[in-house]
């Protein structure tokens, strides 16, 4: 959905999300709806502005969604109140499971095919009866996970290491690109949900014990305010009504992050909320363009539009790579016409039918390479070269300590940005310094510091939350040596390919075949932002700019350079840069930017008809067939073919999106449908269950599996956890932003009306722990775990609830993490504090939650704040943090 | 007397009906012959706001090839020519007392920075380029083709347009630089 359809919900629960200081623009939608009546509901450990401006506030314990979710859907499907009309036609409620799906209400906390020596699962099981499953982007040959030299595990618990090898089993979700993924063959259904096997009966009977009291126990939430969430959520899904759900990355920095997603995702599948307007699931994201970002992925994992990275083991040509998907069912049914028009935009003339349109280009995966195991493997002095362009990982990566050790083991870094943040001045005033860990000296990292442009001194597009590409126009030339990041990367490669020039190297060859012409302007040489748009979003046969990926062929005869963006530039236009003032158009706006997919501003709208194709209700009317025209129509672009009947059958032998039927919504799953029941592509299990974080000071009470059995670990000196339920670590510590700050800082502490508004690195604190660890209003107060302890002013605060959980009172602390030791206004980083365990789909770090302890003063200086967490360390029990030369200490395989 | 007491504001607030001084009472000569920059502004570009990812639209006023203002954009539908105060205040990104608008080199073990020419900087990070990727060059790993460079390594992109995330996913690919990240995975 996106910020404007807000106003059309009946009821908004903000969750993971402090969306009114956090996204404040934004959250004006949500009053728009409160004032048309619809009911505000704020699930979050902390009172903000956010639950000040809400109809219900529900504190809830960090780490502890999926209980209170899962709850909810306990009391639907306890209560009857799913949209049974939706769930039946639109989800996949009434596939029936294979006999050997075991639950985790069956095997005490983890699903049939898990792997207590290597913390993977084998999915096989989780099919349904009579299909195979394969990934829908790329096809893997192996019929399971474990390709090569498996990493490191920990036998105890679960928790995959991450190892020291180059090569390990492939992520499912790596795999799948899109996510999506092919079912060979129809499953069984069940219309009447009654089966036994079925998804919906699976369901009903894995969060059977997800009851109020279990959420009062798991998140200490009072059963009163779960009761009055749970009835106001229902009343307000249906027909006539819809509901949304808006989440941050309160959701996403968990171990088992994803499956928060999901569970929210199965909620507003079962209250037929998806695709509707004023329904359904709104991410908030935090970065100008983190949405394009990963669209255009500078992402390990994945090409343009969310196609896969080719894997060394199972892609070793091109139709090894489309694979299962040409010609399945479904829009990655096209994937070959996708991926061989992005290969001709970058390959151009040398990428040809008979060379597999230069597809072995393309360098290949082996495994898990993403940001922190970079950083691990830098540490060890086996990557050489670093490029950072906008970001700071000393503050802003969990384990800041982490980030600088690796920065002081590469040759050579280039940071790109507009201050001399703290990732460029590590050698010269890091931490380590002070501590005796690091000497300037000693290290040998060549730094180039190349001033970046802002965004009023460039052209180029933002794509936001709501997958809206805004052009922005360039208003002043930059100063002195400051560029465009378009400019640095250009001439760069400008310049490289001029070294190369009449190399015979065959690994020059995709260097030098590249397409790097774009035309440059003006006295600094600027390339045009505009072409490289255009050859985004496509050309055709004849070189004129295609209206849309439906124009792509798998001939070699267009070019796209990212499918998902084709369009964009249709009639040689710059869609992007739209601005007709909405006054002018409806309230969908349609003509205001450029959404991906084709302009269609709410994904998989189909659903906001009936399966006859007329709306719910007239209330709800959004997306609709128009017998007389013979088409879909209504404010919005129909994510759906537009003259597909909605009471078309497909063909047995029908492909792609022909395969879809007129009452399937889903049209980038290979069925059509939601999945309330993931058969295949998650790393963590079919369904989500609730496991404590990796650092909890209480036991999970729903199954004797503390944490996520899947969790990714990093294991070394450099990264210590603090053990769960340890009396050492006995505070819950969450982080979060405030309004006048952004992100790490570097965008916001060298603003002079910015740090004037917060001034200060701040803890909240509630009074009853001030009293307990006697800690002062403006006081200071120490923050320890077993990666590092900071300092931090002191704020006393009824904002911060003790919670009664597992029969004891448990503490929160908050940290704002904006802070670092450069800029106008300086202070320790939250992040210091923060270790680094991952979810296993997407290796996010849990920096949402972890434990801690609190004292009162200052934290000690020099080599005494080494010694001060190294005796907390040994408390713990947590092992030796105490670092060799440079910090070199080794990646290591837990025993 | 009566025409110095009525220069004075504070009578004036007294007097006028306007005791918090928010209306005539405050005015002068002075205030009067103010013009607001977003008025006296050479020209307007239309931008996004760079902060996070709302996408409030923006209104960039220019004098004198310096950035005097910028405001929200009323036409914008999803901000409606809101800004926050990050947003308020991203003039101040622009034009901020510690920005570094020089290219600065630290050598190894260094212990502080020196100046360098941009073109320099550009041919030295160009011949690092070359090496580490010659040097650290895979083309097989267990006997399976990678094509590849572990060497070098990029971190960020969600600040960046995506013209700019286009050019770093296609120019490090071409490199064979595998380890491409950005924010979205923190």
């Amino acid at each position: 959905m996106f910020q404007q359809d807000l106003a059309n919900s009946d009821c908004i629960v903000i969750e993971g999300s402090n969306m009114a200081e956090a996204h404040p623009v934004g959250f004006q939608w949500v009053m728009e709806a409160k004032a048309r009546g619809a009911t505000v509901i704020h699930v979050d450990p902390r009172f903000t502005r956010t639950s000040a401006l809400a109809d219900v506030h529900a504190p809830i314990r960090a780490g502890t969604d999926i209980a209170f979710l899962g709850g909810l859907i306990n009391h639907v499907l306890r209560n009857g109140k799913e949209f049974r009309d939706y769930v039946v036609n639109y989800t996949n409620a009434a596939a029936i499971l294979r006999e050997d799906f075991a639950d985790t209400e069956d095997l005490d906390g983890v699903f049939s095919g898990y792997d207590p020596e290597k913390g993977v699962y084998d999915e096989s099981s989780w099919q349904y009866e009579g299909t195979q499953v394969t990934a829908a982007a790329g096809q893997r040959q192996s019929p399971q996970p474990g390709a090569s030299g498996a990493p490191g595990t920990n036998r105890e618990e679960g928790g995959r290491g991450a190892g020291d090898e180059e090569t390990h089993e492939v992520s499912r979700s790596e795999e799948a690109g899109s996510g999506g993924i092919t079912v060979g063959g129809k499953p069984k259904r069940d219309e009447t949900l009654e089966h036994p096997r079925c998804v919906f009966q699976v369901l009903k009977r894995h969060y059977a014990r997800y009851t109020p009291e279990m959420v009062h126990e798991v998140c200490g939430l009072e059963p009163a305010v779960f009761t009055r969430i749970a009835e106001a959520l229902t009343a307000n899904s249906g027909r006539e009504r819809t509901s949304a759900f808006v989440y941050s990355v309160g959701w996403t920095h968990h171990t088992v992050g994803v499956q928060y997603i999901r569970t929210a995702s199965v909620l507003q599948m079962l209250l037929g909320n998806m695709g509707r307007p004023g329904g359904g699931i709104l991410a908030l994201r935090g970065h100008a363009s983190i949405q394009g970002s990963t669209d255009i992925p500078t992402l390990y994992n994945l090409l343009p539009g969310y196609i896969p990275m080719p894997h060394a083991s199972e892609h070793r040509d091109l139709d090894d790579f489309i694979g299962e998907a040409a010609g399945s069912v479904g829009y990655w049914g096209n994937m070959k016409k996708y991926a061989v028009s992005l290969l001709k935009a970058w390959w151009g003339d040398a990428a040809t039918p008979e060379n597999d349109f230069a597809f072995g280009h393309l360098p290949r995966l082996t495994g898990n390479h993403s940001t922190y195991q970079t950083i691990a493997q830098q540490i060890q002095g086996k990557v050489p070269g670093y490029f950072l362009a906008g970001e700071n990982p000393v503050v802003g990566h969990a384990n800041g300590k982490l980030a600088r050790l690796g920065l002081a083991n590469v040759e050579w870094l280039v940071v790109r940005d507009l201050q001399l943040i703290e990732s460029a001045t590590f050698w010269q005033n890091g931490p380590e310094l002070e501590t005796g860990e690091l000497r300037t000296e000693d290290i040998g990292t060549e730094v180039f510091f190349m001033p970046a442009a802002t965004h009023v001194e460039k052209d180029g597009s933002f794509t936001n939350t709501q997958r809206l590409l805004q052009w922005h126009h360039q208003a002043v030339e930059p100063p002195d040596d400051a560029r465009s990041d378009l400019w640095f990367y250009f001439h760069l490669g400008r310049l490289i390919r001029e070294k190369l020039a009449g190399s015979t190297d065959p690994r020059d060859r995709p260097l030098l075949d590249l397409t790097w012409d774009y035309p440059t302007h003006g006295p600094l040489r600027e390339p045009s932002a505009d072409a490289v748009l255009r050859e985004i979003s496509g050309t055709g046969p004849d070189g004129t700019a295609v209206s849309g990926y439906t124009e792509l062929a798998d001939d070699g005869s267009t070019a796209c350079g990212c499918w998902i963006y084709s369009g964009v530039y249709a009639d040689e236009v710059n869609q992007a840069a739209r601005r007709k003032p909405h006054r002018e158009q409806t309230w969908v706006a349609p003509e205001w930017g450029w959404a991906w997919p084709m302009n269609r501003r709410t994904l998989y709208n189909r659903a906001s008809a009936d399966p006859a194709g007329k709306p719910w209700s007239e209330r709800k009317a959004y997306v609709y067939w128009d017998e007389d025209a013979g088409r879909w129509t209504g404010p919005d672009v129909p994510d759906f073919q537009a003259t597909k009947r909605p009471d078309y059958v497909p063909p047995d032998d029908a492909q792609a999106e022909d395969g879809i039927g007129g009452a399937d919504p889903f049209i980038m799953q290979n069925d059509g449908k939601a999945w309330l029941f993931v058969p295949s592509g998650l790393a963590d299990g079919p369904m989500p269950s609730h496991y404590e974080p990796a650092e909890s000071p209480v036991p999970n009470p729903l199954y004797s599996r503390q944490a996520n059995p899947a969790r990714e670990e990093l294991r070394g000196a450099w990264n210590r956890p603090n053990p769960a339920q340890s009396e050492v670590f006995p505070y819950v510590v969450t982080t979060y932003r405030l309004t006048e700050h952004h992100t790490a800082g570097g965008m916001s502490r060298n603003l002079p009306y910015l740090t004037e508004l917060q001034p200060e690195f701040f803890c909240e604190v509630s009074p009853q722990l001030a009293a307990e660890r006697g800690l002062e209003h403006l006081g200071w107060a120490t923050i320890v775990s077993a990666r590092n302890a900071i300092e931090a002013r002191v704020l006393v605060t009824e904002r911060m609830r003790p919670l009664r959980v597992a029969g004891r009172e448990v503490h929160q602390v908050g940290l704002p993490y904006h802070w670092g030791s450069n800029g106008l206004t300086t202070g320790d980083s939250a992040n210091e504090v923060l270790g680094v365990v991952m979810d296993p789909n997407v290796h996010i770090q849990e920096s949402k939650v972890a434990t801690c302890d609190v004292q009162p003063g200052r934290r000690p200086r020099g080599p005494a704040l080494v010694e001060y967490v190294e005796a907390y360390r040994q408390r713990a029990g947590s092992g030796s943090g105490r670092l060799p030369h440079n910090g070199r200490a080794p990646i290591e395989e837990k025993s | 007397m009566k025409t110095w007491l009525n220069a004075w504001p504070v009578f004036r607030q007294l007097t006028d009906g306007d005791p918090f001084g928010r209306g005539d009472a405050v005015r002068s000569a002075k205030t009067d012959s103010l013009v607001a920059r977003t008025a006296s502004a050479d020209r307007v570009a239309k931008s996004i706001c760079p902060y996070c990812a709302v996408g409030c639209g923006q209104r960039v006023y220019v004098k004198d090839e310096q950035v005097v203002q910028i405001e929200g954009d009323p036409d914008s539908p999803i901000s409606r020519g809101r800004l926050c105060p990050k947003g308020a205040a991203s003039r101040n990104l622009v034009t901020s007392p510690t920005r570094q608008t020089t290219v600065l080199y630290r050598r190894p073990h260094g212990t502080d920075w020196e100046p360098l020419e941009l073109d320099t900087a550009m041919d030295m990070i160009a011949d690092r380029v070359i090496a580490t990727r010659r040097e650290t060059w895979q083309d097989e790993v267990d006997g399976m083709t990678v094509n590849r460079t572990m060497g070098i390594a990029s971190l960020g992109g969600a600040t960046l347009d995506n013209e700019e995330n286009y050019l770093m996913k296609k120019i490090y690919t071409a490199m064979g630089a595998v380890q491409v990240e950005n924010q979205a995975r923190i």
